[in-house]
């Protein structure tokens, strides 16, 4: 068993994938490398099309945070599809040791 | 044959098809699943080449679109630094470079496009680069730094973002351009005269309505580029940025429809009910605009091996999207949603001096075809949101600031 980080995706149809995802790389790349259905990241991880939309669990947020006021994070997730008060755009998180488990779940859609 | 048996080849390991791949696989096709591409690396994302790739901010690692491992992972078998040469459509075979036919049961035609060439005295001279891949990207990179002057020859995105990322290694930029402004393709006059200003701002010489002679050299290197009216640019390098043709031939060659790309539907389905084609390569339905096109940019790219990939798994079609696009220069970042096809109305929203606005281009019902945003993502957002739902909307409730961009979306 190895000692690489983890976290689990949930679809929107409860579906979980637990994957590894290597310290510095990001929520949104976790998922796109190993193919979990879910989150599009259209831009490749730039922070310009909101799709790589995720909610964080509620046992996740004070670690996770909220994004940064006026940042560009802040203003595209303002428009993406059904956002909470727990969405984040996963290309913006990048994973550290005290993330290791994190739990995020993917919205309905992401366009 | 059963369907888990179906043999797919995809032709072209670009985003596209490194795309369609990941997708078909993430949709449940369990046959199995060549890509074939002419690169010796496997599929990954083109827009960091002309920035964070030349500025060395980013690695193979972060431009792959998908690791390595990837591919044996998920059985995908990767045939790299290898081009197809021919179609049998009546064989369901594609030729190899290496002699061999594939075959298929269903194709995807993935094929990109190449970067347009120039008929001039001195292109053959060493120091004269186009940008498409990464190997040209390393090509241009070696020729910049401090002190290094770079000529670019094409206003349009290539050469704004390269002229953009050579300020930033301390190299100076001249970028010359045959239209009487940059952009001017693909961007409103008051956008082109926005971006001509700022580059200037930033050391960068503009030459717009500028007629080249010839590229001279010495000892067979690149010094310099030659405009008709006389005027000698001196140069340690040349970027040709001039536009970026399909690469339909292969497609043409075996009796498709191809105009300016290959002839898809929504479906991304060709007349030939066993091949697809996505990316570049295409000449593309424009639902919002009743038209046709070539669409060049990467949520394109993605948009349509979505539409192969649901075609084939039997998934419903994705919703059509509205066409994006984005460009970041220095400071700026631009977002684009739509076509201004038909627009006879522009309206200015935000702050040009403050390099934070919009500009919006209308119909005459008033009907939102398209935005241009620089540092606006609530416009860009909001746009994109109202051009999809073709909503119609007054000029002066844009131009009116007190209103959100939510609000007017809604």
């Amino acid at each position: 068993m190895s000692d690489m980080p983890k976290v689990t995706y949930i679809e929107h149809n409860d579906v979980a994938h637990e994957v590894e995802v290597p310290l510095g790389l990001s929520v949104m790349r976790g998922a796109v490398d190993n193919n979990v259905p879910g989150i599009d990241a259209d831009c490749g991880g730039e922070c310009a099309c909101a799709t790589c939309h995720v909610y964080i669990e509620p046992e996740w947020l004070d670690k996770i945070g909220l994004p940064e006021p006026g940042s560009q994070e802040a203003s595209m997730l303002s428009f993406a599809a059904v956002t909470q008060p727990n969405s984040r755009l996963s290309c913006q998180l990048q994973m550290r040791e005290e993330l290791d488990g994190l739990v995020v779940r993917m919205p309905e859609g992401q366009h | 044959m059963s369907q888990s048996d179906a043999r797919i080849v995809i032709v072209g390991a670009g985003h596209a098809g490194g795309s369609a791949a990941a997708l078909l696989r993430q949709y449940g096709w369990k046959g199995p699943i060549t890509l074939v591409g002419e690169e010796p690396i496997a599929p990954y994302q083109r827009p960091p080449l002309s920035k964070a790739w030349l500025k060395g901010e980013a690695d193979a690692a972060s431009l792959a679109l998908r690791p390595d491992s990837f591919y044996p992972a998920n059985n995908v078998a990767l045939r790299l630094a290898t081009s197809a040469v021919g179609i049998d459509r009546t064989a369901r075979a594609v030729a190899l470079s290496s002699g061999e036919a594939l075959a298929y049961d269903h194709l995807i035609l993935a094929l990109g496009a190449h970067a347009r060439k120039l008929s001039l005295p001195g292109l053959a001279l060493d120091g004269v680069l186009e940008l498409r891949t990464v190997a040209d990207a390393d090509r241009l990179k070696a020729a910049l730094g401090p002190g290094k002057r770079l000529a670019v020859i094409g206003g349009g995105y290539i050469g704004l973002e390269a002229a953009a990322s050579a300020r930033a290694l301390g190299a100076e930029a001249v970028v010359i351009e045959r239209e009487s402004r940059v952009l001017a393709r693909v961007a409103c006059p008051e956008l082109s005269a926005f971006f001509q200003d700022y580059h200037r701002a930033k050391g960068v010489e503009i030459v717009v309505g500028a007629a080249i002679e010839a590229v001279e050299g010495s000892g067979g290197h690149v010094t310099g580029v030659r405009l008709s009216d006389g005027r000698l640019i001196g140069c340690d390098a040349v970027l040709v940025g001039v536009g970026a043709a399909a690469n339909e031939a292969l497609a043409r060659d075996a009796g498709l429809a191809c105009n300016g790309g290959i002839v898809v539907d929504l479906a991304a389905r060709t007349a030939d009910p066993l091949i697809h084609a996505i990316g570049d390569c295409t000449h593309r339905p424009l639902p919002l605009y009743e038209s046709m096109g070539r669409l060049e940019s990467v949520p394109n790219a993605l948009e349509q091996a979505k539409q192969a990939a649901a075609d084939l798994c039997g998934r419903p079609p994705p919703t059509p999207e509205v066409p994006w696009f984005w460009s970041d220069q220095y400071d700026l970042r631009l977002q684009i949603a739509g076509l201004p096809l038909g627009a006879v109305e522009t309206v200015l929203r935000g702050d040009p001096a403050a390099a934070q606005f919009a500009i919006f281009h209308l119909d005459a019902d008033e009907r939102l075809l398209a935005v241009e945003a620089i540092n606006a993502a609530p416009e860009f957002m909001g746009g994109r949101m109202m051009i999809g739902k073709r909503k119609q909307i007054p000029g002066k409730k844009l131009r009116d600031m007190s209103l959100s961009m939510r609000d007017l979306a809604a």
